[in-house]
Parts: C-alpha cells; sequence; structure tokens
C-alpha cells in the first residue's frame, strides 16, 4: 500500500466503511435480479456523488474536490472488492476528458453535473471486440457525428456520450440519433453498442494531438484500480476458505502444496499494487504517464487473470456456484482484461513506447 | 566545501550536495570513473592498486560508504536523504562506494543491532573504513535450507569455546579476514541451542578450500574448524539466542539480494534495445520475431513492477523502521526476475551468446554467460524459493495458525 496523506486515508477508509455495509456483493445480486439495462441503484449512485465520490478529479471551481487519481483510484479500489455496480468510473474516466480537453464553457456546462451525480457520462472509441483506437471510422460532417460504437461501458445509464471521431473526439447527449442495442455480456453490467446517425457533436478541442491517448491512459489505469480490489477480495477470500476447509483431518492451508501457491499469489498482488498505484501517481504527477499507465494496464490483467482463475480452483466445486461470490469476479474480470487493451495489446503498446 | 555565506542562503540538503560534489573534484581520480563494476569487488581477489586504495581510504575517513551509520563507530551519521544524495552525485561523477562487502550489507547492520558496546568499537569502524573483510559461516554439508540443523560445535571451556565442524558455500572464505557464524553451544535444543559469534579466519584450525562452480569460478569455500578457540567475548547477544540474531542478518541479506538498486545496476540496459541490436528488426523498426518481442516486453513490465515494489517496501519500511517481512517477496520474485533476464539474453544473441572463453567472444558475452550460470544460484543461497514461500505463507499469510 503506497504511503497516503491524511485526506487520502479518509477517503480510503469511508469508501471502505461504505462498501462493506452498504454495498455488499448482495447489493450487486440485487442489481442483477433487477435485470435493468443500466445495471445499477440510482439511489446508491446519488449517494456516492453526495460522498463526494463523483467529483474526485474534477477541479474545485467546478465543483469537485481536485484530489487526484491516486485518490479517485482508492475509492474505486475499494468499491471493486465488493463488485459495487456503478457509473463511476465510466463517468471519471469522460470527466477526464472534457478537464483536459474541454473549453472553459464546457467545463462549465458538464463538469459540475458530472461532479454532483445528476449526470452520467461514459467514454466511446472502440469499434469493435477488440481494443484498437488505431481504427476509428467515426466521422463529422457540420457538428454531425455518424458511426457505431461497441460494447461501451454503462452506456444505458450514461447521459453524455465522450466519443473518439477520426479527428478528434466529441461530446453527443444522448437523444437524437443516439440509439443503443444492448450487448449483454458476462458481468452482468450495462454494455451496449451505441449508433450515432448524424448526432449532434461538440468538439473538445484543447488537450493536443494526444488528448485520446491521454484519456485512455486514464481509463488504464482507473480500470486498473478497479481490477485491483476484485483480485485483493478474491486472494483473501480464498485465503480464509483455505483456513477453514477440512479434508483428509486436515485444514486446507496446512498443505504445503496450496501454501506455496498462495504465495506465488502473494508477490503477484504485490506486483499489481505497485504497478497501479505508480499508474495513478504517475497520472497526478504529470510524468512518465503512458508508460505508468501500461504497465498498470498489463500487471492488472496479467495478475487478475491467474487469481481470478486460482480462486475458482481453490474454492473446488463451491467455487462453480452461483451461491458463491468468487465466480462474479471472474466474469467481470475477463470484461475488464478486454477493455482498454487486453494483455496482448498492451505488451505491443510498451514495446513501442521502447522504442522496439 | 560550501562557503559559510553559501549554506546560509541554500537549503541544509543543496549544502550537502555541495559539499560532496567537491569532496568528489577534490578525491575521486579521473582514471578510476566508470569503474565500479569491474573494482568494487570488496569480497573478491582484487588487488588494491595506490589509486584505488588512496579512494577507499578517502571515503572512509568519511564515514561516507556506510552514510546512515552512526559515527560514534565510524559511519557518516548522515540522514536518508543525505545517504540518497552521495549516491546521486557519485553515480553523476562515474564513481563507486569502495566500501562494502558483507561487512557492510548484513554483518554490520545486525551487530548495530544486537553486538556489545565493545563490539561495535571493535569490529564497525574497519568496517566502514574497508579494512576487514567478513565472511558467512552458516551452511552446512545438512544445514542447507534446514538450516538449524547445523552441527558445527563450540565446546565451552570457561574463558573461550573450542569450535569443531564444518561450514559450506562460504562465500568469499578464501579471502576473508573474519567469520560470523552460527554455531551450536546446546545439543539438547535445535533452535534455542544455537548461538552467534565471530571467528578469526587465520586462528589456528581454521582451513579453507574453494569448490569450483557450474559458472567455471570458485566464489565459494568449504571451511572447516579443528579446535578452534574462539575467546567468549567474540560471542554476540547471549548464548542460545543465535537463531534469532542469525535470521535477523538474513533479512538484511535478502533486502540486498533483491533489494532493487544493487540487483538494478547489475541488470545493465533495457533488453529491448540489446534486442534490436542484435536481432533483425521489420521496417518499423520493430522486432521481426513477435515472439521474442512479446516475451521482451512481457519480461520488461514485469521487471518494472518488481522495482516500483522495491520501491515501495523502502517507503513503508521507513514509517514501520527496518527490513520487514516483504523481504521474502522480494528475493523470490527479484532472483527469478534475473534467471528470466540471463536466459532472454542467451536467446537474443544465439550461440553468440554461449560463449565460454576465447577472442572471439567479447568480455560482455562471457561474463553474461558466466552470470546465467552463477545466477542459478540466487534462487538457492538466502534462503531458497520454497524457504521463501514457506515463510511467506507461514509468517505472512498466517497459513498454520488455524489447525
Amino acid at each position: 500500500m503506497a504511503v497516503l496523506n491524511e485526506e487520502q486515508e479518509m477517503l480510503r477508509d469511508m469508501a471502505r466503511d461504505w462498501a462493506t455495509n452498504e454495498s455488499p456483493v448482495t447489493e450487486f445480486r440485487k442489481v442483477r435480479a433487477s435485470g435493468e439495462d443500466h445495471a445499477y441503484d440510482k439511489s446508491a449512485y446519488a449517494t456516492m456523488a453526495e460522498m463526494g465520490w463523483a467529483g474526485v478529479i474534477i477541479p474545485e471551481d467546478h465543483g469537485g474536490s481536485d484530489f487526484g487519481f491516486m485518490s479517485a483510484g482508492l475509492v474505486v479500489e475499494e468499491l471493486g472488492k465488493t463488485l459495487t455496480a456503478s457509473p463511476l468510473v465510466a463517468t471519471t474516466i469522460a470527466a477526464s476528458a472534457i478537464v483536459l480537453g474541454g473549453s472553459e464553457e464546457q467545463k462549465a456546462k458538464w463538469l459540475p453535473r458530472l461532479a454532483s451525480g445528476e449526470m452520467v457520462a461514459t467514454l466511446a472509441v472502440d469499434e469493435g471486440a477488440h481494443h484498437d483506437p488505431s481504427a476509428i471510422e467515426t466521422s463529422v460532417s457540420g457538428s454531425k457525428l455518424t458511426g457505431k460504437k461497441a460494447f461501451v461501458h454503462e452506456a444505458h445509464g450514461a447521459d453524455l456520450f465522450v466519443v473518439a471521431a477520426t479527428d478528434g473526439l466529441y461530446l453527443v447527449e444522448k437523444g437524437a440519433g443516439v440509439s443503443l442495442t444492448t450487448r449483454k455480456l458476462t458481468d452482468q453490467r450495462s454494455h451496449a453498442d451505441v449508433i450515432f446517425e448524424g448526432a449532434a457533436a461538440d468538439k473538445l478541442e484543447g488537450g493536443g494531438d494526444s488528448l485520446l491517448d491521454d484519456v485512455l491512459d486514464r481509463a488504464r489505469v482507473l480500470t486498473a484500480a478497479e481490477m485491483l480490489g476484485m483480485a485483493q477480495q478474491v486472494f483473501d477470500t480464498t485465503l480464509d476458505y483455505l483456513k477453514q476447509r477440512v479434508q483428509f483431518n486436515q485444514v486446507l492451508a496446512t498443505f504445503q502444496a496450496l501454501q506455496h501457491r498462495m504465495a506465488d499469489l502473494f508477490a503477484d498482488l504485490a506486483q499489481m499494487r505497485s504497478a497501479v498505484e505508480a499508474g495513478l501517481q504517475a497520472v497526478d504527477g504529470g510524468f512518465g504517464v503512458a508508460r505508468a499507465a501500461t504497465i498498470a494496464k498489463a500487471e492488472a490483467n496479467r495478475v487478475l487473470h491467474t487469481i481470478s482463475n486460482q480462486g475458482i480452483q481453490l474454492h473446488g466445486g463451491i467455487g462453480m456456484t452461483d451461491e458463491y461470490d468468487v465466480g462474479f469476479y471472474l466474469k467481470r474480470a475477463r470484461v475488464l482484461e478486454a477493455s482498454f487493451g487486453s494483455s496482448g495489446w498492451i505488451k505491443d503498446r510498451f514495446a513501442k513506447l521502447s522504442d522496439y | 566545501m560550501a562557503t559559510q555565506r553559501q549554506s546560509e542562503v541554500l537549503s541544509d540538503d543543496e549544502a550537502f550536495r555541495e559539499e560532496v560534489q567537491a569532496f568528489l573534484r577534490d578525491n575521486f581520480p579521473e582514471e578510476l570513473k566508470n569503474k565500479g563494476n569491474l573494482l568494487a569487488g570488496v569480497d573478491g581477489p582484487t588487488d588494491e592498486s595506490t589509486t584505488q586504495e588512496a579512494w577507499r581510504k578517502a571515503v572512509g575517513k568519511r564515514g561516507w560508504g556506510t552514510p546512515t551509520w552512526p559515527k560514534e563507530y565510524g559511519g557518516g551519521g548522515l540522514t536518508k536523504a543525505q545517504a540518497k544524495i552521495i549516491d546521486q552525485e557519485f553515480a553523476k561523477a562515474g564513481a563507486y562506494n569502495p566500501i562494502g562487502g558483507m561487512g557492510v550489507m548484513m554483518f554490520g547492520p545486525t551487530l548495530l543491532e544486537y553486538g556489545s558496546e565493545e563490539q561495535k568499537r571493535e569490529h564497525i569502524p574497519p568496517i566502514t573504513r574497508g579494512e576487514i573483510r567478513w565472511c558467512q559461516g552458516y551452511s552446512e554439508p545438512n544445514a542447507g535450507s534446514d538450516l538449524a540443523n547445523l552441527q558445527t560445535f563450540a565446546e565451552d571451556k570457561g574463558d573461550h569455546y573450542v569450535v569443531n565442524g564444518q561450514k559450506t558455500w562460504t562465500s568469499g572464505g578464501q579471502w576473508a579476514d573474519k567469520c560470523f557464524a552460527i554455531v551450536r553451544t546446546d545439543k539438547s535444543d535445535k533452535h534455542k541451542g544455537i548461538s552467534f559469534m565471530l571467528i578469526d579466519m587465520d586462528a589456528p584450525g581454521v582451513e579453507v578450500r574453494p569448490i569450483t562452480m557450474i559458472s567455471g569460478t570458485s566464489p565459494f569455500c568449504e571451511t572447516f574448524f579443528t579446535d578452534v578457540k574462539v575467546p567468549k567475548a567474540n560471542l554476540v547477544g547471549e548464548e542460545g539466542q543465535g537463531w534469532t540474531i542469525g535470521k535477523r542478518l538474513l533479512q538484511h541479506e535478502r533486502t540486498n539480494i533483491a533489494g532493487g538498486g544493487r540487483l538494478a545496476s547489475m541488470m545493465g540496459g533495457s533488453l529491448g534495445d540489446l534486442a534490436r541490436k542484435h536481432c533483425e528488426t521489420d521496417a518499423n523498426g520493430e522486432l521481426a520475431d513477435k515472439v521474442l518481442r512479446d516475451k521482451v516486453a512481457d519480461f520488461e513490465i514485469r521487471w518494472s513492477s518488481f522495482l516500483l515494489t522495491a520501491r515501495r517496501a523502502v517507503e513503508e519500511s521507513k514509517a514501520q523502521g527496518g527490513v520487514s517481512e516483504i523481504s521474502s517477496v522480494l528475493k523470490k520474485l527479484g532472483t527469478k526476475l534475473s534467471q528470466e533476464r540471463s536466459e532472454l539474453l542467451i536467446e537474443i544473441r544465439g550461440l553468440q551468446g554461449l560463449g565460454w572463453e576465447g577472442d572471439s567472444f567479447s568480455d560482455s558475452e562471457i561474463e553474461a554467460v558466466r552470470a546465467w550460470l552463477f545466477g542459478k544460484a540466487a534462487t538457492i543461497y538466502g534462503g531458497s524459493t520454497e524457504i521463501q514461500n514457506n515463510i511467506i505463507s507461514k509468517r505472512v499469510l498466517g497459513m498454520l495458525d488455524h489447525q
């Protein structure tokens, strides 16, 4: 765990208490059972916004607290532990695009409403099943945006889309010219293909040529923070289980084969935590962001993949049941691994950044 | 040296930085520039030149080779921030720290914690001046991973002990002046029968035989003790406290084996750069062998997150003080990754990367082969990876406490 300042510790403790007491995995089960497309509890999200969590990276003069990405990551990590279904990550990523690329007018118009939780926003970049920001065909002509975005996170709840087009990022409000096709994925959260047909689009003119890459780096570190919470929870739950389950008249935790496997996972988890925290801190420091974010997502992918599989294996048969939570983490893990850069894609990016 | 007036204007740290820069200008000989890795073999057979000796003495006099150790025992008495400034300025000037070895990395910190006042006054100052080489008397033929099974026995003879037995894997034993050893003083209790004592390597009855390794080098020895007299004053801590003290020392060893800094300096440049030099590239300047490219990226990412973990451990230990249980995680990860790197280096160079001797191979190619082979020891010594896994699962994860 990184050394935190006082305000970060308070924020993390508050998020941990709330997630544990008010948003345990049973709340996710309720969301799932509701069958609603937007797939989150709107009153819970309102509470989260009231606590200031939707405005952590938003400047103070636009209604946020400007605590930065490390702080946002702490909240997201805690919510990841209990699989809290909410549009917090999506909205924070979208808000970062407006912070980086928006005009004063755009910031004043949208950021306070995102910080207050009144509105939800999301980033729409990819146009196929694989993350590929180099393959964008969505285009804009006369402020009208046309194209199809695939598997957009939190699309059903979104009031505002930050859309990548061939010549930059645009803000598009839901409404005329915007339609959704639900894509129900294994994690049972909100995903949809979003079709834009001449939708009114307002360009983010600032942020320079690297705006899309910069926003994606922020998407990677925040996604990695959610994955860190998930990996930590699966590890902790599995360790508890091994200490309780008896076979051959012995607690499983006393078997050396299992002890050494847990030691391996513990070391993996230490690396993942270091990489994710360094990624979040790099965004706040503004130095070496691309490389740090790439390492963060790569390590999050690698370690959560392993831990989510081992979580099932070490739970044995009951890990395969819907009654146990561990399977939910596996399903959410794969969706997040594929988002904003799969392991293969992210290693290619790392090699490119390193000139080989 | 910064003038009075300058130091009033500058912050304390900046004034200290100027002091270090001035010291380097006055004392560091140009001919030793950037030769650190070749010359700093403090535990090795290096014959010191006059220039090297002068440099060692200059650094030793200030205590800057052991910057954070107490001034009263010859250390620098400096803060961690000042120690970092010394590191940075030495690196900038291409200067190496001539004070090192096991005395600095393992024995010194342990003696500062557990030694008597007399012992500290006797043994710490020569370490800070780089005058005495220490070796480690731990492993025995039947006490490797099961270290507490050691049988070397120290018999109480009133004012001294008489030591009999055999140690093995004594690093640098053939060049060492003194040995810190764990020996048995009580045969009735496996752990509480162990004591920590200091043995002169030139005492009558000490015999050293170098062991040739698969790398062709002989950095380790077998050490035989036959009726060796050891004064009682050389017992560190109390009789029976040796296991506790010895384990503490191992934490320092692990942190040093894997602690990032030293390992990072041994690891050299980016594997990607090397691969681009030795292997084909495509029109985009990327490695044409995409499988190798993926392997290199995969390694470099995990190596980065290991270095970040080492840095995080340092930051966290500042709050807790001293080395922590995380040393086992660092040892386990760092040694595995350095082995992986050696293997990838061979893959990148092909058969040219497997040279044993001869003019058709560069020094760095041959060194890499020896390092690859010798590196196989890293997951065995200092507590094997399997032992680290036991420590992590039992001590850190509490996997034995729930029966």
